[in-house]
């Protein structure tokens, strides 16, 4: 298969009047085409600056400062922001997580979508881009769309605006689509809902995903690839089923076993002790070390590398170094 | 069941909030909100019932109706069997130190102008009558209880982190020696590393005190892992109460059962092969809720009598309460 994005050695950083915040470490992953791959982390662990840096959306006194990202073949790191301009919305584009601060509550569902097309399609005329709004809506699950293109959002739910958010991400039928926790301001039976929906969607355009959030049975019911993500490392890649099944990494350990599970009862849940390590600090090893119940002298002093302990599953942790007994 | 001791009763408890309009004088069309709507139940003594339900169903105006935050229009409060539903503040005062709260965001329930240690203390001077020079050594015990450590105490909220700051006010809330504590989201805001370490310290306090919490929540996995019991409210009322694992492994409402399908679980296998139920539509505004049970609008089940007549809650097996018609005798 095709690789849509290929990211190499990726490093972000925020230059702040305390020194360097190194939100992005050295990040590496290859997404393929209709593929869903999620990004989990805890927050402060550089999943959504991961994702602002492939849309070239990174904040102000964000830089980045290392590393490539090729999206069908093309480097956007350093490219004018005209061009990506041209490709943001059309080729690639982005659900966030709170669909109301994201839709413009000064203008109708029917001005914003219609901004889309008239900026990347420029060859439809009016009738054309109307039937592809009410086309896109009707895909969305929106009953009544004629009446949907003449409402505000603020006259729409939660559920709604996500939906419509879907829409405006997926009218240019976009290569890659980046869902920055879109469910994380819904309720349950709305998250399964746009769940769904999503699957199917990026099923029929054809889309890869990058899905960003810290829940794991999100993750568990549409993603093909998991990436973990910590202090703005990636510390695990593997297959969904080999992540969940076979993980290897202390943090995932950590993060799956403090997990309520409704088909488990009566295992007492064990939270990972400590909380995330300041990232303004400079650190020498493993920026999981002092976390870490498995942790040796070699993880204070020295990062790992990446080990490769099965086809396509990588880890970042000195326990899979070659030399390494477990003690008794 | 055995005989527990009821510690809060609450019965046919209403609280309207009145939207205005309905003209200039007239009160009379003004738009009412029914965020609780005749919810009776109990609380026993040492357990944890924890209430679920989407956004906007009334749990939290649930909860901080029962703590007297807000009046009720209408039903009764029995706390011990005294009821408080009507009391003003002054008659309330000795019942305050019995019942505390932990709220949602623990960045916005901390003072950020009082140091921790003034934030626990206030509320010992308010409900008990610990002498001043013994309050800063509570103090210290109460952060040594909660994980923290003597040299928070002089620090300010911004200081902590969220985890950190949540037991701040789980230090607060225990400050009294309250026999009762109602929880409301105390751990949404929080990374699931940290969530765990909260729900964990929670239950460790209930050990060694005998405390009693409502546990408000809407991450279902996590409401079951600590309640002995649970409620599933929908658009103000109470639609199913049972022991939390009866109502997880055999959910009887149409809602309860929907909720369970809905959430997700952290397992690829399982949830492959999961048969989701997926309810159409959104929760329709409490404002003007739809006749007869509340839920006919979205259930799969719905016949004709759930759109005239609402299904009272009914306790179908010991222990195991339902609102719905299909259940009836």
């Amino acid at each position: 298969m095709a690789k849509v994005l290929e990211v190499k050695d990726l490093c972000t950083s925020f230059f702040t009047k305390f020194g360097e915040v190194k939100a992005v470490n050295h990040v590496s992953f290859d997404l393929e085409e209709g593929d869903v791959l999620a990004i989990v982390g805890e927050s402060g662990s550089g999943k959504s600056v991961t994702s602002m840096s492939v849309m070239g959306l990174v904040a102000k006194g964000g830089k980045i400062v290392n590393g490539e990202i090729n999206f069908c073949g093309q480097n956007l790191v350093g490219l004018p922001e005209k061009e990506m301009e041209k490709l943001r919305g059309k080729e690639m584009s982005m659900i966030f997580q709170d669909p109301m601060t994201c839709l413009n509550p000064v203008f109708t569902i029917g001005n914003q979508m219609e901004e889309v097309l008239k900026f990347h399609h420029k060859e439809m005329d009016k009738q054309q881009r109307h039937d592809k709004m009410i086309e896109m809506l009707e895909k969305v699950g929106m009953s009544n769309p004629e009446e949907r293109l003449k409402q505000y959002p603020h006259e729409l739910s939660g559920g709604m605006r996500q939906r419509i958010m879907i829409a405006l991400s997926l009218l240019c039928s976009p290569k890659l689509l980046i869902a920055d926790e879109p469910t994380t301001a819904l309720d349950v039976t709305i998250q399964a809902q746009i769940m769904d929906l999503m699957r199917e969607l990026s099923q029929e355009i054809n889309t890869s995903i990058i899905l960003i959030t810290h829940d794991l049975g999100v993750v568990a019911s549409i993603a093909k690839r998991v990436i973990v993500m910590y202090c703005g490392q990636i510390v695990e890649n593997a297959a969904i089923k080999e992540l969940y099944y076979n993980p290897k990494h202390p943090y995932t350990w950590g993060l799956l076993k403090a997990l309520p599970r409704l088909d488990m009862k009566e295992n007492e849940l064990q939270p990972i002790p400590g909380s995330t390590p300041d990232l303004l600090l400079e650190m020498k090893g493993c920026p999981f070390f002092d976390r870490c119940e498995h942790a040796m002298e070699c993880c204070r002093e020295a990062q790992p590398p990446y080990y490769e302990v099965e086809p396509n599953h990588l880890v970042k942790c000195w326990r899979y170094h070659p030399d390494f007994k477990e003690e008794p | 069941m055995e005989d527990k001791k009821v510690l809060v009763q609450v019965k046919n408890l209403k609280k309207y909030f009145n939207m205005g309009g309905g003209g200039l004088f007239g009160k009379k069309n003004a738009a009412i909100l029914k965020a609780v709507d005749d919810v009776t139940f109990d609380i026993y003594e040492g357990e944890t019932l924890g209430l679920v339900g989407e956004s906007g169903c009334g749990k939290t105006t649930l909860g901080r109706t029962i703590m007297r935050l807000y009046d009720p229009t209408g039903g009764e409060i029995l706390f011990e069997g005294t009821d408080i539903s009507k009391m003003n503040a002054k008659e309330l005062s000795p019942f305050r130190k019995n019942m505390h709260m932990i709220f949602q965001d623990p960045y916005a329930s901390l003072n950020p102008r009082m140091t921790v240690s003034e934030i626990i203390m206030e509320s010992m001077i308010n409900d008990t009558d610990l002498p001043a020079d013994k309050r800063k050594e509570r103090v210290l015990e109460l952060l040594d209880l909660v994980g923290l450590n003597s040299d928070h105490a002089t620090r300010f909220p911004h200081e902590f982190s969220g985890g950190q700051r949540q037991r701040v006010g789980i230090a607060r809330s225990l400050a009294a020696n309250p026999k009762f504590i109602v929880c409301d989201e105390p751990i949404s805001a929080l990374d699931v590393s940290i969530q765990a370490q909260v729900v964990n310290l929670l239950k460790e306090l209930q050990h060694k005190y005998g405390l009693t919490y409502l546990f408000i929540a809407h991450d279902l996995s996590m409401v079951q892992y600590i309640s002995d019991r649970v409620g599933v409210m929908y658009l103000g009322k109470l639609v199913e109460l049972a022991d939390s694992d009866t109502l997880y492994s055999r959910p009887l409402h149409p809602y309860t059962e929907a909720l369970m399908s809905a959430i997700p679980i952290p397992d690829p296998d399982t949830e492959e092969n999961k048969r989701r139920i997926i309810v159409e539509g959104e929760v329709p505004s409490p404002i003007n809720p739809p006749s007869g049970c509340a839920f006919n609008t979205r259930c799969p089940k719905a016949a004709d009598r759930c759109r005239k007549e609402c299904p009272k809650l009914q306790e179908i097996q010991p222990g195991h309460f339902v609102a719905c018609h299909l259940y009836e005798k």
